[in-house]
């Protein structure tokens, strides 16, 4: 378990003020200037050597990512920071406290980051819901610009930077990063054809590199205690300390920040008071977000909770999000959820997407009630495959996912509900007829 | 120079290709419906899937994806194959099957495409979305459920047209595509997005339920609404043509043709002239050939005789009035009827030098009284092309929306002797400047313009040893150069021949002229439409329209070119040309062509440029005139783009644009 004076965030229950006077009693805006005379490449050196990687799903080394941008940028094309505090995923609510009672350590961070990577401003993208905590945003913006920690000469460094808090209006496609760049540029939230990447031509055409919030606010934390502190958590290649969001049928939700690596049933009984009901209660666990595929009860319950140990179970670790699931649950109605929830969040750009995620949810529904036929079982899972991998951005993987992993480890459950529903017509259901 | 391979066919692919590209390039065919070579990459309709390696292990869409050295592709493995009958599956769960009442039956690529790469069948027992229709304009009818979202015509509207009022709405399976607000698209190309439309969601308005494409026969013709020679095709059923659509050629229209270009065609069969006229008493009588011609015998005009060309008109029909009036002893030729009487004595000072396709090139642009969006959009279209490359407009003349960024300086032509610093600096180190002379500036501003040429070098050689001539004019009469290289012009105008007081006027399709100056003259007007000219005519001798008539026409930057006959003309309507052979013989002065071939022959004799297909260069010489300009420009010339001619004036389709898009009423639509 992580000791108390191991952890990043601090005031992740807001039990102090959020505000700057606090902020600076619990280290952050300690000598900012001092780190960012560390220099740009040692900055990004130690990044990388902290094996930190990108805690918005995807798990790309973040260091490596700030490198990818232009060492010296022209003056007419200026780099971007966008941070990317547009949560949300299904399950994932650590973006929200963070911005709410540590956002200090947030817009540190983008300084930070943004004089590492030589950017000339860092655009915060807020969810739209997240309307409190854009209140707190904007006026812990103020509140550093106020004490010079921002703007020219930010921090006395010589180093000027501005930090904008743009509010999104509750589109879940503008987290992609690319949509989230036509966003911002005030178009519709639609991803953009990759390449070219971002960090080539991004916000306005500039290069721009799109961060996770808690990428970005564990950098200062990071820089002032050294790499090895941070990799001194987790297995090799899952480094460092992350914040878990688990929800569901635990005795005691909560957001947690713990090393990398705990294994799933420590992760449980140490912060979440056990499963409801008691372990052989458990049926099914989502394990990064509504966008991963669902692992059942004896695959979890020992895997360790990082990218590398949740792949070995067929998921991901996403945002860290675990949805728990006991065996109350309709696991079917759950997922079909989660398709409806994807049917109306893609974007209708491209066709797999668009069209398939329609389908799926409406065949979805009907295997919930049992309404189908077995064979259907499959056409849907070749649905879930003809709208994988086809798509411009995850959007469409991520619809597929959740329902090959039904389909995966759920599937008698299925031909259960639908043998049962022919039962009960005794499997002589009048024909429908279409009017005609 | 990067090598890929294509389906183990290795091959070298232009520097900056896609894969799409270089598939191409290899002759393989790939399915695609958002992709279009003149519109920006958009990637989503995901039809194009190829398989790329090296790469991720997933089919990958070519028309985004750059083609790189050592690339391997594949188009025709099982993944790709799959790949594709995914995508056409999910294209047609919600696509009406009301392919027998859609008028893209029969050139639909989502009918051809399913058929060659779709399974055959569908598994999608769902109900199908169905979209309300949106409204966008006279020209464009909409059957949304129809819709794709290839988002052709949103790319269109925005990137050619400039207008950025076709947008998609809503997200996901509810995404929709729109015109703002649902009123008329306000762009004169707005029907070229029916070309764009893959499927049946945008077709077009007039020609709705009017035919298959397979009963249509094609002829290859030459519009003449303007004078930019659109290259277009005519489809024609029986004695009508029912549809009109733009020919590829990069040289002049690309692929777009206006709205006026297209739908103009059902004038072609309203107020038509189908027989010959004789005024008597004051009233037009109809008549027979022999009693009109011998109405003419009997003026004996003598050698006092003279003949005004209208806008339309081949030069066919101009060169054989004018070698009957040479018979007759007369040069009394003009074609520019409502009075202009600029220089004609070098054609390279009244002509497109710069090439349509060479405004691509320009790096800085002053328009001077020019409306080019009114007086060729074609034109204006390869402006946007330029400023996207980096070019800067300065334009001269009452301030108007040309769809895109000009800076104005002001109406005063004076401005010409004078111009401001940002001008002259910019021209002074453009590479390739260009200056575009519209007709409402020729009259006062001809020798102020030419003048510009001097100031900034437009005649100059450019680094690669290629010529570039920056001065232009913009004519908007179709029959504008073809007149001028056949001598269509007196100094001073249609004035000189006024004063000459002829004694036999033929006015060949001449609507615009001031009839009122010609009272003592009797005039014959030989053309198709019932319009102002036939109105004051004494003898009336009913001619062919530009598709009912094989002819040679010149466009605004010197091109020959040739269309063909698509339909013959109704009733007595004859070919001009045999008009005036005929009448020639009646008058005792007999034509030597009995042919067109003749006709054709004997006019590439004298003039040696109209014999041959292609563009004419004139030798740069500027003739010396007044170099002061002043006066203001309180207007351009064309007051309603749609309403130019005879033709569009009888068409119901021209006067509803007129009536909406110009004076800005509404049409009340019925629900079907």
């Amino acid at each position: 378990m992580l000791a108390d004076k191991d952890r990043i965030f601090t005031n992740l229950y807001g039990y102090q003020p959020w505000n700057v006077d606090a902020a600076m009693k619990r280290g952050d805006w300690d000598n900012t200037k001092a780190l960012l005379e560390l220099g740009q490449d040692k900055i990004i050196d130690v990044i990388k050597a902290s094996g930190l990687r990108g805690r918005g799903g995807a798990g790309f080394p973040t260091g490596m990512k700030w490198s990818f941008m232009p060492k010296e940028p022209r003056p007419d094309r200026p780099s971007f920071l966008v941070i990317n505090a547009d949560e949300s995923e299904p399950g994932s609510c650590k973006d929200r406290e963070i911005i709410r009672h540590d956002p200090h350590k947030l817009i540190e961070g983008a300084l930070v980051a943004g004089f590492a990577m030589r950017a000339r401003a860092a655009y915060i993208y807020i969810r739209g819901e997240y309307i409190r905590e854009a209140e707190t945003l904007f006026a812990a913006v103020a509140e550093a610009y106020d004490r010079g920690l921002l703007g020219k000469n930010a921090c006395g460094s010589g180093y000027d930077f501005d930090v904008f808090v743009h509010r999104g209006a509750g589109a879940y496609i503008c987290g992609e990063e690319t949509a989230m760049i036509e966003s911002l540029e005030g178009k519709k939230g639609q991803p953009r054809l990759k390449p070219p990447f971002p960090a080539g031509a991004g916000l306005y055409g500039c290069p721009t590199t799109v961060n996770n919030v808690e990428s970005i606010a564990v950098a200062p934390t990071i820089l002032r205690r050294g790499a090895e502190w941070f990799s001194s958590f987790g297995r090799e290649n899952n480094k460092g300390t992350k914040l878990f969001q688990i929800s569901g049928h635990v005795d005691r939700p909560c957001v947690v920040e713990e090393s990398m690596s705990i294994s799933f049933r420590e992760l449980i009984e140490k912060h979440c008071g056990g499963i409801r009901g008691g372990w052989d209660n458990l049926l099914a666990v989502i394990p990064g977000g509504s966008s991963v595929p669902l692992v059942p009860a004896a695959e979890i319950m020992d895997a360790p909770m990082d990218f590398d140990g949740l792949k070995a179970v067929g998921s991901g670790l996403g945002t860290a999000a675990v949805i728990v699931m006991d065996k109350s649950t309709d696991i079917v109605r759950a997922i079909s959820r989660l398709s409806y929830f994807y049917k109306h969040e893609s974007c209708g750009q491209c066709t797999p997407c668009r069209e398939g995620t329609g389908w799926m949810w409406r065949v979805m529904e009907r295997m919930r009630t049992g309404d189908a036929d077995v064979s259907e079982i499959d056409t849907l899972f070749q649905v879930t495959k003809q709208v994988e991998g086809h798509t411009i951005c995850a959007l469409g993987d991520a619809a597929a996912w959740p329902i090959q992993g039904l389909i995966r480890h759920f599937r008698p459950e299925m031909e259960r509900r639908i043998r049962e529903r022919k039962g009960e017509t005794g499997g002589n259901a009048p024909m429908m007829e279409a009017a005609e | 120079m990067p090598k890929v391979k294509v389906d183990g066919v290795e091959i070298e692919v232009p520097q900056g290709a896609t894969v799409l590209q270089a598939c191409e390039l290899a002759g393989k065919e790939i399915p695609r419906f958002c992709y279009h070579e003149r519109l920006s990459i958009a990637g989503n309709c995901r039809m194009c899937l190829v398989e790329v390696k090296p790469g991720p292990p997933k089919p990958q869409a070519s028309c985004a994806l750059p083609a790189a050295d050592n690339q391997e592709i594949f188009t025709t493995t099982p993944m790709v194959k799959a790949a594709r009958e995914g995508v056409m599956e999910f294209l047609l769960i919600n696509h009406p099957l009301d392919c027998p009442i859609c008028d893209q039956g029969g050139e639909c690529d989502l009918q051809d495409q399913s058929m060659a790469y779709g399974k055959g069948h569908s598994r999608y027992d769902e109900n199908k979305r169905a979209v309300t229709e949106k409204y966008m304009g006279p020209i464009v009818k909409t059957v949304m459920t129809r819709c794709i979202q290839c988002t052709r015509c949103v790319r269109f509207a925005e990137e050619v047209a400039g207008v950025e009022e076709i947008g998609a709405i809503y997200r996901g399976e509810n995404m929709q595509i729109t015109s703002y607000l649902e009123q008329a698209v306000s762009s004169e190309l707005s029907g070229n997005v029916v070309d764009l439309c893959p499927v049946g969601a945008l077709t077009s308005k007039p020609y709705a339920f009017e035919a298959r494409p397979w009963e249509l026969t094609k002829t290859l013709a030459i519009d003449v609404m303007d004078a930019v020679g659109t290259n277009i095709r005519l489809d024609s059923r029986g004695r009508q043509v029912l549809r009109c659509v733009p020919r590829i050629n990069d040289e002049v229209n690309e692929e777009w043709a206006s709205d006026k270009t297209r739908h103009a065609i059902d004038g072609l069969v309203r107020r038509r002239l189908d027989r010959p006229f004789i005024r008597r008493d004051g009233k037009l009588v109809p008549a027979t050939w022999d009693e009109a011609f011998a109405a003419i015998r009997d003026v004996n005009a003598g050698s006092s005789v003279a003949a005004i060309a209208g806008d339309l008109v081949d030069c066919e029909t101009m060169f054989a009035a004018r070698a009957l009036l040479a018979k007759m002893g007369s040069s009394l030729l003009e074609g520019r009827q409502t009075g202009m009487d600029y220089d004609t004595s070098s054609l390279a000072a009244v002509n497109f030098n710069t090439t349509i396709a060479g405004v691509e090139r320009a790096d800085a642009i002053l328009l001077i009284g020019t409306n080019l969006r009114w007086e060729a959009p074609l034109v204006n279209t390869r402006i946007r092309k330029a400023i996207k490359k980096g070019a800067k407009v300065f334009a001269i003349g009452p301030e108007t929306d040309l769809t895109y960024k000009v800076e104005w300086l002001g109406a005063d032509l004076s401005v010409l002797g004078n111009l401001p610093e940002g001008v002259t600096e910019l021209f002074g180190k453009a590479a390739r400047p260009m200056v575009i002379v519209g007709g409402a500036a020729l009259k006062g501003a001809h020798g102020a313009s030419l003048k510009l040429v001097d100031q900034f070098n437009l005649v100059r050689t450019l680094e690669d040893g290629s010529a570039w001539n920056g001065y232009n004019v913009v004519h908007m009469a179709a029959s504008r150069m073809g007149g001028l290289m056949l001598g269509y012009a007196q100094k001073g105008g249609i004035a000189d021949v006024v004063s000459a007081a002829p004694k036999l006027a033929f006015f060949l399709g001449a609507d615009e002229v001031d009839f009122a100056k010609f009272a003592g003259s009797f005039k014959v007007f030989v053309g198709h439409h019932g319009d102002k000219g036939a109105h004051h005519a004494d003898v009336i001798l009913p001619g062919a329209t530009f598709a009912e008539k094989s002819g040679t026409w010149v466009n605004l930057e010197g091109r020959v070119q040739r269309g063909d006959r698509a339909v013959f003309a109704p009733g007595d309507a004859r070919d001009d040309w045999t008009i005036f052979r005929a009448l020639s013989e009646v008058l005792g002065q007999t034509l030597p062509f009995d042919t067109l071939e003749e006709l054709r022959a004997a006019m590439a004799a004298e003039v040696p440029a109209l014999g041959q297909v292609g563009l004419v260069t004139f030798d740069w010489a500027a003739p010396s005139l007044n170099a002061t300009a002043s006066g203001t420009l309180d207007g351009y010339p064309i007051k309603d783009f749609y309403l130019t001619n005879a033709i569009c004036r009888a068409s119901p389709t021209m006067q509803r644009c007129s009536a909406e898009l110009v004076h800005g009423e509404s049409y009340a639509e019925a629900a079907e």
